[in-house]
């Protein structure tokens, strides 16, 4: 997770100075220096946006936009790139995807919105990770057709607020965020300052991802941390929540060797893109939808209480080893440890019994649904 | 009874020919909330330097070494089901084990407590 830069070498995000006076520990992370928790502590952390809000400075990831001369231009320009939908996507909406390699591996997972505004009719915003930014750039630099331009975002911050209080706490300023359905966004004041603002995350909590001016980003933060029932919250209970949730970890648990079907998020792949193919990988990929995959990502349930973490081998009971962790650690809201990894499709059923070898010993784990904590998202009320 | 501290920063309380390790306040701090305790069976022998225990924080695993020769002879066993009080009660109720001391010259090359203290005042 962390990587070796020394402190001068890394890139600040505008909340910074905020991390340093709310007392948070900084490390090195993708190349910027990032709070890993503040006073409160990880476990506290995860707990409280849980049963709250917690803020995130999610600053650090790549911001950019797809800029084309009409919707259809610029949503086929991405279609070529990403198994997902986004001809059909509608104006405001968000979606999830992931950029694939010929051999349908994944560079990048991503999350895409569509402006709510006909006026930015030809735009596909993008949020993209922070350690990937230079190699989704220069893959879009080198695959767009020429009427569609990458520009990438420098001016705007990136602020998370998750959890069950969340949206409330941001409607008290940015009163329209409150009528966003899950996966749509839109461009509103908050305080009179202009954002976008989207009702997503991930952390399985209704929450919304705020992109916000970055001379304002200290601002907000301030503002919505003044409000009781939000937190700051650090980059290790993101992780924990984020695990709960069964969400996947860029180069963790997906990375350019593990394909859309392999890492269990089909959901990103929309029924004409399935059957029409016409994306790289596709190949592998329709026959892996088709024949299923010979390795798939699944959720662990140790059954004892020691964690095991990424990179732990998967063994059968008493038998040889047939896979390997990419994620794991202790659960703070399951009680518990959890894990993530891949092992052949014959034992993805949940409930089939595993071990995972840690420190040389055994630790018996069951198969698990994912996510390991109901997911929370918002569902707007039938009228 | 007097009491060592080393660089990885463990505790080290000696009582006759028994020392009580675990780790300090320091350390506990900088692990953060602590979800699990690996300890040593009774019995067995451990060199300076070995891996004699392991502390699971929600972030990481980290390893306890034994800071001189010994015999493990008590483990303190309350910690599998309490390992939140190594946060709690690091330099007392969580100690992590008791060994025979095997070989009394390697404690001089441990810290007192003045010395520990301006050891992590320098981190």
């Amino acid at each position: 997770m962390a990587d070796a830069a020394t402190e001068s070498d890394l890139k600040q995000t505008p909340l910074h100075d905020l991390h340093v006076e709310l007392g948070a520990r900084m490390v090195p992370f993708s190349g910027y220096s990032m709070p890993v928790q503040y006073k409160a502590g990880i476990m506290a952390e995860h707990l409280h946006t849980r049963a709250s809000a917690g803020l995130f400075d999610v600053s650090h990831m790549g911001q950019a936009v797809l800029i084309g001369p009409d919707h259809e231009t610029t949503a086929r320009a991405l279609e070529a790139l990403t198994p997902s939908n986004f001809v059909e996507l509608g104006l405001g909406r968000q979606r999830y995807t992931v950029l694939l390699n010929d051999d349908g591996g994944i560079i990048d997972d991503l999350m895409v919105t569509r402006p709510l505004s006909p006026a930015e009719d030809g735009k596909l915003m993008l949020v993209v990770n922070a350690a990937r930014k230079d190699v989704d750039y220069a893959h879009f630099r080198a695959k767009l057709p020429d009427n569609v331009k990458l520009q990438v975002v420098e001016d705007r911050a990136l602020i998370a607020v998750q959890g069950p209080e969340a949206v409330a706490a941001v409607a008290a300023h940015a009163p329209q965020a409150a009528d966003l359905a899950f996966m749509s966004a839109a461009p509103m004041e908050f305080d009179g300052i202009d954002c976008h603002i989207a009702r997503a995350g991930y952390t399985g909590e209704d929450g919304v991802e705020m992109s916000v001016p970055a001379g304002a980003a200290e601002a907000i933060a301030r503002a919505l941390l003044a409000d009781d029932r939000v937190e700051a919250i650090g980059l290790g209970a993101r992780d924990s929540l984020r695990l709960e949730a069964g969400l996947c970890l860029y180069g963790h648990d997906i990375d350019e060797t593990t394909s859309p079907v392999e890492g269990a998020i089909t959901f990103c792949m929309q029924k004409r893109r399935r059957e029409e193919g016409g994306f790289p990988g596709a190949d592998r990929i329709q026959s892996e939808l088709k024949d299923g995959p010979s390795r798939v990502r699944v959720g662990l349930k140790l059954d004892g209480k020691a964690p095991a973490r990424e990179g732990a081998e998967i063994a059968l009971p008493d038998g040889d080893v047939i896979g390997t962790l990419t994620s794991g650690g202790f659960a703070p809201t399951v009680g518990g440890p959890i894990a993530m990894g891949y092992v052949p499709a014959a034992y993805a059923a949940q409930g089939t019994s595993l071990e995972l070898i840690v420190r040389n010993r055994r630790l018996p784990a069951t198969v698990a649904d994912m996510p390991f904590v109901p997911n929370r998202y918002y569902r707007k009320p039938k009228t | 009874m007097t009491t060592y501290y080393s660089k990885d920063h463990e505790w080290i309380s000696v009582d006759g020919d028994v020392a009580t390790i675990g780790i300090t306040s320091y350390a506990q701090e900088q692990l953060g909330d602590v979800v699990y305790v690996e300890l040593p069976e009774s019995g067995k022998s451990l060199s300076q330097g070995d891996e004699a225990a392991v502390v699971e924080s929600v972030k990481a695993a980290s390893e306890v070494y034994a800071p001189i020769d010994g015999e493990v002879v008590e483990a303190n066993d309350a910690l599998a089901e309490e390992p939140a009080k190594v946060n709690e009660d690091p330099e007392g109720a969580a100690w992590f084990l008791k060994i025979k001391v095997g070989n009394a010259d390697q404690l001089t090359e441990l810290m007192d407590e003045a010395g520990y203290k301006a050891y992590v005042e320098a981190l």
